[in-house]
């Protein structure tokens, strides 16, 4: 075998490439899936901009008044449209122009309308002369790195990760051994460690495109920074996928058929779906579990993205998500080889 | 058909000479079914040896053995005088194998499937050349999931041949196909077998292993019950014909006498199964006519009268009572 499109690894790596690009369900779930998700949590999360509190009043004077306020837009009617306007919700409060000072007319069980209240008096009071007693200043938080999904697309990038080496791995793996493939590949001179190498080869280079793509849509779209260094955050990734793959490959060392190995993969996933922090920090449940939350492979894995993109925290401060990361890595995939079912 | 020359890899001399496959005293027990029980066997180099035997009779496990995919509980194997615990990676590059059930990546081609298996082997024949063989031609280019059930048999038959195997293992290599892709098949065997190949298949048609080899074995109850040339077996019938026929009313069953039958000269025996009496017969056109008064002389009519050439089926009914067909 002189060339190298003739290695048997290179025959095997290009086969399974072959066999992913032919499953358009599985380019869905691996390339589209993680982004839809994305959009439709940074539509639901976003951040919009401070409602405006619609009221009313009775005189010209007392709209010109409330409207100084940036939080209220006012209207001028009379008291029997005013009651009118608020019973069918459309303004929140009405200023009622009196003798000797204004009445304010709401429902104080309304938040918004209890907020209308307090605005609608400063403002009044501001403009028929009232001073601040003390002076305040507002300092309001729009900052990058600290919205919701700057914080769900590591989680997001973690669960895509867990998905697309489980499945990659289980599902392929026990179809082959379910259709006598696996049995027919080992009656060949085949090197049996190059058949899951290949896995893993395919598993690599299906990363870079995963990630790029993924990432690469958040940073545009959503702006999400990257404050750690980039190259760490591929190791962590490449880390992230090969002690999932690991894991993917205990799962289907022994099932024999794709059914079996489909409940097999959901029962290992659906713990760290839930307790791994993809959507909401994974430190919020009780204490009495947390040790087996953090020993969880996704948990080490989210732990390490968040760290890496949003607190900048280098390799050696991510000791720890690495360790148990490492571990998922070595002790899967040795029990594996010695209980894989080649036929 | 010409095969490459094979390289002068240096093998013990044994290995190029005597049988291709030897097999003594194997024995091997799934959970408390025996499969295979105590068989001994050489299959020649150069020879198409058959299996032939009922679902259940052990040939599949025989040949998995064969093959290194099963340890047998007890006996030696040797493949072209190697044996599976010292030259398993040899002996993987010198044999080819089909499986019973295999079944390819519905989304790969003819040739990228090809090109796989290919890979395995260190030395071997072109994809072209192999696809050629198993004439594929049409199809190479063509995914798996569109192939018809003797095209995919087909390409397993040229996965087996791609590394140009020193021995090609085959089972049941027609199973669920139709008459047509049937014989289709049986020429691609018969075409290997006169380029030379030592082959070894396993069948339950009667009719394949008589058509295809050289030798075959018949195997009951994970044993061999009969072993040579087809001819030899059913010579060992006893007649070349078998003359079947059958007594209307039921009373009249009792009253054949098979004494009288077997006495008739040209008859060398009897059975009976399921009402249906069965005559190996030695010369038709001076039998029969005897056949016929003696069943007069008794005070029968048969309602059902026929004749046809022995077949190994006949083989197998003489040495079982039962029929390959009805398992």
């Amino acid at each position: 075998m002189s060339s190298l499109s003739e290695s048997s690894l290179y025959q095997l790596t290009s086969t399974r490439f072959r066999l992913f690009l032919r499953e358009p369900e599985a380019l869905f779930w691996v390339f589209v899936f993680p982004i839809l998700l994305a959009v439709g949590l940074g539509i639901a999360f976003r951040n919009r901009p401070a409602d405006v509190l619609a009221v009313g009043a009775t005189s010209s004077q007392l709209t010109n008044a409330l409207s100084g306020d940036k939080g209220l837009t006012a209207a001028t009617m009379n008291q029997a449209e005013g009651t009118y306007e608020l019973a069918t919700g459309r303004i929140l409060l009405l200023a009622i122009q009196g003798a000797g000072g204004v009445a304010y007319k709401y429902d104080d069980t309304n938040p918004d309308a209890r907020l209308a209240g307090l605005l609608a008096d400063r403002a009044i009071q501001r403009s028929a002369g009232q001073k601040e007693a003390l002076h305040s200043s507002n300092d309001l938080v729009h900052e990058t790195g600290a919205r919701y999904i700057d914080f769900v697309v590591p989680g997001l990038l973690g669960m895509n990760l867990m998905g697309s080496a489980i499945w990659g791995l289980g599902f392929s793996i026990v179809e082959a051994r379910q259709k006598k493939l696996l049995k027919r590949f080992v009656a060949s001179p085949m090197p049996r460690w190059q058949y899951l190498a290949s896995f893993l080869l395919t598993r690599l280079v299906l990363l870079v495109i995963e990630v790029l793509a993924f990432l690469g849509f958040s940073k545009l779209v959503f702006g999400v920074p990257f404050r750690g260094s980039l190259w760490q955050l591929g190791l962590l990734c490449v880390l992230t996928s090969l002690s999932l793959s690991s894991l993917g490959l205990l799962i289907a060392s022994r099932a024999k058929t794709t059914e079996a190995v489909s409940g097999l993969m959901n029962l290992a996933m659906l713990p760290m779906w839930i307790l791994s922090g993809i959507f909401f920090s994974a430190t919020r449940f009780p204490k009495l579990i947390q040790p087996i939350v953090q020993a969880l492979p996704l948990t080490a894995a989210i732990a390490a993205l968040r760290g890496n993109m949003l607190q900048g925290m280098n390799l050696s401060q991510l000791g720890a998500p690495m360790a148990v990361l490492a571990a998922w890595l070595v002790v899967p995939f040795v029990i594996s080889l010695r209980i894989f079912r080649w036929r | 058909m010409t095969r490459p020359s094979l390289d002068p890899s240096p093998l013990p001399k044994d290995a190029l000479n005597g049988p291709a496959l030897s097999l003594s005293g194997l024995r091997k027990a799934f959970a408390d079914v025996v499969a295979v029980d105590g068989i001994d066997l050489d299959v020649q180099r150069g020879e198409c040896f058959g299996l032939l035997g009922p679902n259940g009779a052990g040939k599949t496990t025989t040949i998995e053995i064969c093959e290194g995919l099963t340890i047998p509980d007890a006996g030696i194997v040797s493949l072209l005088g190697l044996s599976w615990q010292t030259s398993a990676a040899d002996l993987r590059q010198r044999i080819g194998v089909q499986l019973q059930e295999t079944q390819f990546p519905e989304k790969l081609t003819i040739e990228e499937i090809l090109r796989l298996f290919r890979s395995f082997f260190q030395r071997g024949i072109s994809i072209e050349e192999t696809i050629r063989m198993a004439q594929l031609e049409e199809k190479r280019r063509a995914r798996v999931g569109t192939l018809s059930g003797g095209q995919k048999q087909r390409l397993a038959m040229a996965c087996a041949l791609v590394g140009d195997p020193d021995l090609l293992f085959l089972d049941e290599p027609t199973t669920g196909l139709d008459p047509q892709a049937r014989r289709h098949l049986w020429d691609l065997v018969d075409q290997l077998r006169s380029a030379g190949r030592t082959i070894i298949l396993t069948t339950h048609y009667m009719d394949e292993a008589e058509h295809l080899c050289d030798r075959v074995a018949i195997m009951d109850h994970g044993k061999i019950i009969a072993l040579g040339t087809p001819q030899q077996l059913i010579a060992s019938v006893g007649g070349d014909h078998v003359v079947e026929f059958a007594i209307g009313a039921d009373p009249g069953k009792d009253m054949v006498d098979a004494r009288l039958l077997t006495a008739i000269p040209g008859v060398r025996a009897h059975r009976v199964d399921a009402g249906l009496h069965q005559l190996s017969v030695v010369e038709l056109h001076t039998t029969v006519p005897r056949i016929f008064s003696t069943l007069a002389e008794m005070g029968l009519k048969p309602s059902e009268f026929r004749t046809h050439s022995a077949t190994l089926e006949d083989v197998f009914v003489g040495l079982t009572g039962r029929n390959l067909r009805d398992e």
